[in-house]
């Protein structure tokens, strides 16, 4: 019981210690002007679900929620949002080549059908992220009309 | 109290063995793009018999549009036999070759269009590396579109065959060294699904 007590209070100083630890932050006032919504004609529910539903990972401006103050979950969020920023980033859609749009519009469309995007751990706390059948439809038609028009 | 005081502790274990495990992921991850980058390094500067072994034609070498075809029909063959494992590997491999592309001795526009098909394929490749096999399927559609494309670019030594499945994603093409059609995105499922449409000399 001693040893338990001496690790729980070892934990809870490492915890309270990690707090002070400061998170990188993806934040971003302004918006570049090759960003999706300022190249393309986006209609606006599609451009409110990609903000809702997309952009905190693939954008380099994150709504950031309260948790994210937590340490270690900082850390965790900020990998992710890392990882997704190196596959899509939206901010910067208008320097990819016509070739490598497409590429990335045929991504969506898979990861969309699919439900694999958004992920399962972004929508269990944003539970507006959810794409409804009927919104996974909208999204996947305007994708596939882009791609099909470069 | 007692309990409050284990609860606690098991609630701030946990905290630091999330911390603990997300740690070494990050390190992992830097150690493999350590390993990839030598490897990429290797392959440069020399020639490797391992290499030589694997390659299906005598390509010359590094550095050359042969060797990207070489791997590519390797990665073919390996979707053709629903192997998902040799298929990461032959990706990582494809991804390796592309990114050693010597793109020099073409034009500016060729040159332009050559880059662009790289980043693409690399890309393409590197998800082959770590999918499950619908995945490499769904990659292999566009690096194939990729790899048509360089081959426009820089010919190739041998006949091409392209083939064209109607069925897979509302169509879709691959190259293969033969006229026979072993389909690479049904496998074994619809081996003879497809045609060929076009031949490449």
């Amino acid at each position: 019981m001693k040893i338990l007590k001496l690790i729980a209070i070892i934990a809870l100083v490492a915890l309270a210690g990690i707090q002070f630890v400061p998170a990188e932050r993806n934040q971003n006032y302004t918006v570049p002007s090759t960003d999706f919504m300022l190249v393309n004609t986006v209609p606006e529910a599609i451009q409110n679900k990609l903000q809702v539903s997309c952009y905190d990972c693939h954008s380099n401006n994150t709504q950031y929620p309260w948790y994210n103050k937590v340490q270690p979950v900082a850390w965790l969020l900020e990998e992710h949002i890392k990882e997704g920023k190196a596959e899509l980033n939206f901010n910067e859609w208008d320097s990819l080549s016509n070739r490598r749009k497409k590429s990335k519009l045929r991504s969506i469309i898979k990861q969309i059908e699919s439900g694999e995007m958004p992920m399962d751990s972004y929508t269990i706390i944003h539970r507006d992220a959810t794409f409804s059948e009927t919104e996974k439809q909208e999204i996947i038609q305007y994708i596939t009309q882009l791609k099909d028009s470069l | 109290m007692n309990n409050l005081k284990t609860t606690l502790g098991i609630v701030a274990i946990a905290f630091m063995i999330l911390t603990v495990t997300s740690c070494k992921d990050g390190k992992k991850e830097q150690v493999n793009e350590e390993t990839q980058s030598e490897m990429n390094h290797d392959n440069s500067d020399g020639h490797h018999d391992d290499d030589k072994n694997e390659m299906a034609m005598s390509g010359n070498g590094n550095g050359n549009s042969q060797s990207v075809l070489s791997d590519y029909f390797n990665l073919k063959d390996a979707l053709v036999g629903d192997d998902n494992a040799k298929a990461k590997e032959l990706g990582a491999t494809i991804a390796k070759s592309f990114g050693n592309l010597d793109i020099s001795k073409y034009t500016d526009t060729q040159k332009a269009d050559l880059k662009d098909i790289i980043e693409d394929a690399v890309e393409h490749a590197e998800h082959i590396s770590e999918s499950d096999i619908d995945h490499q399927r769904e990659h292999f559609k566009i690096l194939s579109k990729d790899v048509t494309d360089m081959v426009a670019i820089t010919g190739t030594e041998s006949t091409l065959y392209e083939q064209f499945c109607p069925m897979y994603d509302g169509g879709t093409s691959w190259l293969s060294m033969n006229k026979e059609v072993r389909n690479p995105y049904y496998g074994s499922q619809m081996l003879k699904c497809g045609k060929v449409q076009r031949e490449i000399n």
